[in-house]
């Protein structure tokens, strides 16, 4: 019998060989020809064509997603973890066997559990070039966090593309480039707007408004409309596989277009993940199978997904914004060290989500009846997330995802132009230990710059807008204060679980070698 | 490359260790003072990291704890021999063999060709057992550069 077979392991230094090399004996002994493609470290070696149209059967004997499994299409199939090929490759050998002769006998759908043909293209569960790292076997904590840190690594990309392209137009056009392009007022000049919003848009207005400057900025801020859906859409990927995109996109969406934020993107995400997942469980008749991946798996895990995020995400976090809104307003005029610290807590809460909205909001109208102070307390209190989180990952990589330390060398740039969303990739991945470490920072933050006295005439900009700070040593010294707390807590409560330091380093395809299943 | 993958300080055959974090950073406190690894915190944090991904142990007696690190500076090989055994996670019981494998970050797949054709003889009986038996040092780095390099 002719077999192909192909191996990957995390590393791609060790298992993947051995497995290939535990298969070649099993198959040789058995008396079969074998060619087993390694896709590790060493490169991948593809099996040519003609050799996988002449085999009876394929193995997979991975831990990773299988590159371009397509090249398989509608051979009987088995999957197997590698180790289970390197401790018993005969048992391996015989059911590539089993399913082959299930195969020629024209009963392949009834195979066992782990054996079923390899369906190609969208209509597989098999996804070329995207990666999860996901171990099925670990306990739910840790697929939990690797889950989370999936939709993670590919949002990094688009954290760092956009927060840099938004510092750059900045620095280029002036802070008042946002302004000029949304329209409002800074520093007492007021623009109209150039577009209506990032779903909708001419490039006439926007050169004519603000220039090149304001063309990156806008472009900038589209790939940061893009950041929830792509969390929400490959949190649900790592737990669904392909199927789970469709509907973890579309909830990312609704968090964003509902102003539910990076937090509702991670409920959605896991809602969606976790729909397709008990929707793929059940049997169903084989005239059906075939559009269940394609048709009926993303229409009715959409609509469910949709329908609860809409009602159970949505409602509320609207809900909750006017309550909060309501609540601060009231609290104007209360101690002013307070406001500051509640104001900074709030700001580092969600990174940009619905809570720091209502901060924000709350200093925009403050500047705009005329009290400085607290726009300034609550611009430094947004910068701090993103510079104690870079600030972290330099003093104690260990503690970080080789992903995480390159979102953090992007995260000084975003957090000095006040781009709080560049905390937003540490804070998905860990939120129960990030988020209070950076609310400790901000609360602080915001607190002294208040006490302090800073002021600031501008609403956006970070360190760009220091010629509009009143105060502005005092103001950094606020801002340098939050990122020491906000630091020492995460790599205070990171090393808590040193027992279990992989659990922060859980591989994921880091941005560099997204299809490289290393 | 200038060196071979394991050289006679890089084998320990009478290691002595509760747990396999204790048996991977005795191991790889060999590659430090090799000069082969930079940071040994740093190369431990990568390798516990794989090890958490899916334990390494494997049936037959043997743990492979490995990372590709950005602190490591060649492709080596650390070997150590443990008559109590050391926990992999294998379900057959504790290692008596343990492999350290150190890649470079972004080794080529020339480097990475030695250790793959390292990893491959593994599997094979003859070769454990003859490590298993090795009386000295040498002998196993002997063994080690004929299986891996001479073929």
């Amino acid at each position: 019998m002719k077999l192909v077979a192909v191996t990957s392991c995390p590393t791609g230094i060790a298992h993947t060989y051995m497995a290939a090399e535990a298969i070649e004996q099993a198959a040789t002994a058995a008396g079969h020809s074998i060619t087993v493609e390694t896709q590790g470290a060493a490169g991948a070696d593809p099996i040519p064509a003609d050799v996988i149209a002449a085999a009876d059967a394929v193995i997979f004997a991975a831990d990773v997603e299988v590159r371009n499994r397509e090249r398989f299409a509608g051979k009987p199939l088995v999957t197997a973890p590698v180790k289970r090929a390197i401790n018993d490759g005969p048992a391996l050998i015989a059911e590539a066997v089993q399913a082959a002769e299930a195969g020629r006998a024209g009963t392949s759908p009834a195979m066992a559990a782990t054996a079923s043909p390899v369906s190609g293209g969208a209509a597989g569960s098999g996804s070329a070039g995207l990666t999860t790292k996901v171990d099925q076997d670990a306990g739910f904590g840790t697929r939990l966090r690797q889950w989370l840190m999936t939709g993670v690594s590919y949002m990094i990309p688009f954290v760092a593309a956009g927060g840099i392209l938004i510092a750059i137009s900045f620095i280029m056009g002036g802070p008042q480039v946002a302004t000029k392009v949304f329209g409002g007022t800074f520093h007492g000049h007021t623009y109209p707007a150039a577009v209506t919003g990032i779903e909708s848009f001419t490039v006439a207005p926007v050169l004519h408004a603000a220039g090149i400057a304001g063309l990156l900025f806008l472009i900038g801020k589209v790939a940061f409309f893009m950041l929830v859906p792509v969390l929400a859409g490959f949190i649900a990927f790592a737990m669904a596989d392909r199927m789970g995109l469709v509907p973890g996109f579309i909830a990312g969406l609704i968090a964003t277009a509902t102003g539910a934020g990076f937090l509702g993107g991670l409920i959605g995400g896991l809602l969606a993940g976790a729909v397709v997942m008990a929707l793929k469980r059940p049997k169903v008749p084989r005239a059906f199978a075939g559009i269940m991946p394609v048709v009926v798996i993303p229409l009715i895990s959409t609509a469910v997904t949709g329908v609860i995020m809409v009602v159970a995400v949505g409602r509320p976090v609207a809900a909750a914004t006017a309550a909060l809104t309501n609540w601060l307003h009231g609290l104007s005029g209360t101690n002013a060290a307070v406001l500051g610290l509640i104001l900074g807590a709030m700001m580092a809460f969600d990174l940009g989500g619905p809570v720091n909205k209502v901060a924000y909001t709350f200093a925009l109208a403050s500047l705009a009846s005329g009290d400085t102070k607290i726009m300034a307390a609550v611009m430094a209190a947004g910068m701090t997330p993103p510079i104690a989180c870079a600030l972290a990952t330099v003093v104690r990589k260990g503690l970080f995802t080789p992903a995480e330390r390159t979102a953090g060398e992007a995260a000084w740039l975003l957090g000095l132009s006040f781009i709080t969303e560049g905390a937003i990739p540490f804070a998905a991945g860990d939120p129960l230990r990030v988020i209070p470490s950076l609310m400790a920072g901000s609360a602080a933050t915001g607190a002294l710059s208040m006490v302090f006295g800073a002021t600031s005439l501008a609403p956006h900009g970070g360190i760009w807008v220091i010629g509009l700070v009143g105060r502005p040593v005092l103001w950094l010294a606020a801002i340098a204060a939050g990122i020491a707390v906000s630091a020492l807590c995460l790599i205070a409560l990171k090393s808590l679980r040193h027992t279990a330091p992989a659990a922060s380093t859980v591989s994921v395809p880091d941005t560099t070698r997204v299809a490289v299943g290393a | 490359m200038t060196n071979s993958i394991i050289t006679p300080d890089l084998v320990d055959l009478g290691l002595e260790a509760p747990d396999r974090q204790t048996a991977t950073r005795q191991l790889a406190e060999r590659l430090a003072a090799g000069g082969r690894v930079t940071d040994l915190d740093g190369f431990l944090t990568d390798v516990a990291a794989r090890e958490q991904q899916m334990p390494t142990g494997i049936e037959g007696g043997i743990g492979i704890p490995h990372a590709r690190s950005a602190f490591v500076t060649e492709p080596t090989l650390a070997f150590a021999r443990s008559k109590a055994g050391v926990d992999f996670g294998a379900a057959d019981g504790p290692a008596h063999l343990i492999f350290l494998i150190a890649a470079p970050e972004g080794g080529g797949s020339q480097h990475m060709t030695i250790l793959a054709a390292l990893a491959r003889r593994l599997v094979h009986a003859s070769f454990r057992e003859a490590l298993a038996t090795a009386p000295d040092e040498q002998t196993v780095v002997d063994i080690v550069t004929k299986e891996v390099l001479g073929s």
